[in-house]
């Protein structure tokens, strides 16, 4: 890569605008994820009553368990978000800003 | 090539006529079952005691036989495409986002999680849930922070990327010290494992041929066809795994008329601890640690997102569009997985608990099994599906663990070749072809190393490896990568001292702690009370590479973080990224 295709990317108001918006994306999901995931772990180790309660009266499955399997399932559609949000959105600007610097 | 061509027949012969000593010896075993069985049941205790019904195991052979066989000719077929340094570290390239996704699967899902997770939700119900929530939210880090500037930035090690604008030498020694480290340590639980694992599912192989046929097989595979051939076992033996995984799901479901409700009642009707399966948020029998619970939790996603057999997978696809998709379908496949590693553990407890075919000695525990802890997902394919099915996934669980040591052994060539040798000793005039050869060495070398060490851990508790493969990928490779990525201010002496505060410090509480201190070394009270020092070393080693960064004003430090922006622009819009094959 160029010194000129650099400076030019670098000054480009949609590089800028995507690396922010996505940046803001993946952090967003990422504390999201962690959010999720270190509140079940928090739970197991400070308020583990609340997690191994039954779901209903006559049932033995544990709260717990929904939330650990919730985790799961949530993880995977978070992913899911993102490579559709990347795909839909940030490939279009990234061919553009690379077009559009190396005219 | 030629010369290739020929080892490689040599060996293809080797590896038969070691087939058809297998067959005789079948035969000859046969007739020796009484014995064997006269001998085993005498010798109960030993973790290698088979379990009497099945004295010698056709179907598992037979499919052992014809996954190897398969496995060779992908060998021979990309040892034929395995020309460049591209192909045979990052399958030229070529590989598409759901082949990866596959692979990744295949990479990841070792047999510790197949059998170690299902052991664990065998002997204490829900707590080993915890174990597979932890080891799938490390995927959506990786896809969010990790995979796509890793594609962009990277040619075939995460040291590529960490060493992008810092100085090569000490860098790369340091991740590469860091990636080896935990290559190993994981080489050595898998070839425990596999020894183990085979010996017990076909007695007639001892633990030590178990051991040499894998390290055999995996230096064929990786020396000749190197990153593909790699790549197709791994996807083979994910699709077997998620078969094979998905089969004993229904099954049991099938058993339990498709009611969680039954299975679970079931479940706790039939464990001795009844009710506290459900309850257990530590393993039954522990006492409650709020510290080592979030330890672990740390431990396992940070963990996940820095082991460098996995971080090479994302240098094999096109582009980073592939590379983001492929962690897409690898988190899906992995949490499928693990669900059902779930159900199955459930499963064993129910048909596998309790019955006198499987069960060790019913008058001291209804629970411990025949063949040792890893052995309930085992034992309940065969309550399912009789001989042949556990034959089925007795052979999934060899091939799986082929398909890990694969990856591990030439994650860790890489590493010895590409980052020490080529970069930090040639200091990049290495030729591709004297690259290519030394990796070549190098898998063979750690291909050895590996069955010798398996060997000599035989009888070793090897409990410890978990957390100290993790808790080293989660406190050096992880922090380092992402701060060599989103962090303008990181220089050398942070990213070195900052590493090397990870691999030292778990090391050092690894080795004060309860598991190596107490058991393994058998030296009293631990001095640092906690299994997993992630809690302590992970926020160490951010305040030292901050430390250590923000203090250094030389003209280095200042270039370094000067070419931060020409880094970001090409993690953020891939131009410069390696080149990917289009087929």
């Amino acid at each position: 890569m160029s010194e000129l295709i650099a400076s030019k990317i670098q000054s480009n108001p949609k590089y800028l605008q995507l690396v922010r918006q996505r940046d803001t994306l993946a952090w967003t999901l990422s504390a999201l994820v962690c959010v999720m995931y270190f509140g079940f772990t928090l739970m197991i180790a400070f308020a583990p009553d609340v997690l191994t309660q039954p779901i209903a009266a006559d049932s033995v499955i544990p709260l717990g368990m929904l939330m650990g399997v919730g985790v799961i399932l949530a993880s995977c559609v978070l992913t899911g978000v993102y490579v559709y949000k990347a795909n839909q959105t940030f490939d279009p600007i990234v061919s553009e800003i690379v077009r559009e610097a190396s005219k | 090539m030629k010369i290739f061509k020929n080892t490689f027949f040599a060996l293809l012969a080797m590896i038969g006529v070691f087939a058809s000593g297998l067959a005789q010896a079948a035969d000859a075993a046969v007739s020796a079952v009484a014995t064997a069985s006269a001998v085993a049941s005498a010798s109960a205790v030993a973790p290698a005691a088979a379990p009497a019904e099945v004295p010698l195991n056709w179907h598992a052979i037979v499919m052992f036989i014809l996954f190897v066989a398969v496995t060779l000719v992908i060998t021979y077929w990309a040892a034929t495409r395995t020309k460049t340094a591209s192909d045979f570290y990052a399958a030229g390239r070529g590989i598409t986002g759901f082949q990866n996704g596959m692979a990744i699967a295949g990479d990841y899902m070792s047999a510790a999680s197949f059998l170690g997770i299902a052991a664990l939700v065998y002997f204490n119900g829900f707590y080993g849930l915890l174990f597979s929530v932890g080891w799938l939210v490390g995927w959506p880090i990786i896809l969010f922070l990790i995979a796509e500037r890793l594609r962009n930035l990277g040619k075939f090690t995460y040291a590529d990327v960490v060493s992008f604008r810092l100085k090569q030498g000490p860098v790369r020694t340091m991740a590469a010290i860091s990636s080896l480290i935990v290559v190993i340590w994981y080489l050595i639980g898998q070839a425990v494992g596999a020894g183990q694992l085979l010996h017990t599912l076909v007695p007639q192989i001892s633990y030590r041929e178990s051991i040499v046929v894998v390290g055999a097989l995996i230096i064929t595979y990786v020396t000749f066809g190197g990153m593909k051939a790699t790549t197709w076992v791994q996807i083979i033996k994910a699709g077997l795994l998620l078969g094979g995984a998905t089969m004993m799901a229904i099954g049991v479901m099938a058993h339990e008329n498709f009611s969680f409700a039954k299975l679970f009642n079931d479940a706790v009707a039939a464990h001795p601890k009844h009710l506290d399966i459900m309850k257990s948020v530590v393993p039954i029998g522990a006492k409650a640690n709020p510290i080592e619970s979030i330890s672990l939790g740390l431990t396992l996603m940070f963990g996940t997102a820095g082991l460098p057999h996995i971080l090479m997978r994302f240098f094999t696809v096109t582009d980073s569009k592939a590379a983001r998709k492929s962690v897409l379908y690898g988190t899906c496949f992995i949490g499928f997985f693990y669900i059902l590693t779930f159900i199955i553990g459930f499963g064993a407890i129910v048909l596998v608990a309790n019955n006198p075919e499987y069960v060790a000695d019913l008058t001291k525990s209804v629970l411990v099994l025949k063949g040792g802890g890893s052995m309930p997902a085992v034992y309940l394919s065969h309550a399912l599906g009789g001989d042949f099915f556990l034959g089925f996934i007795a052979a999934v669980a060899f091939a799986t663990i082929l398909a890990v040591v694969s990856g591990l052994t030439l994650a860790g060539a890489s590493a010895l070749s590409h980052d020490i040798y080529a970069n930090v000793i040639m200091k990049g005039t290495a030729t591709e072809k004297q690259e290519v050869w030394m990796s070549k060495m190098m898998v063979i070398g750690l291909g050895v190393l590996a069955v010798i060490l398996g060997i000599a851990f035989e009888k070793q508790n090897v409990a410890y490896i978990v957390a100290l493969t993790f808790s080293i990928a989660a406190c050096t490779n992880f922090p380092i990568l992402v701060l060599s990525i989103f962090w303008r201010g990181l220089t050398t002496r942070g990213a070195v001292l900052g590493g090397y505060t990870g691999v030292f410090g778990s090391i050092g509480l690894l080795i004060i702690g309860p598991t190596v201190w107490t058991k393994v070394l058998a030296m009293g009270p631990a001095i640092f009370p906690y299994d997993f020092p992630t809690f302590v070393v992970l926020p160490t080693v951010l305040i030292v590479a901050y430390i250590a960064s923000i203090t250094d004003n030389s003209e280095s430090a200042k270039k370094e973080r000067a070419a931060f922006d020409a880094q970001m622009i090409r993690a953020e819009t891939g131009l410069g990224a390696e080149v990917g094959a289009s087929h």
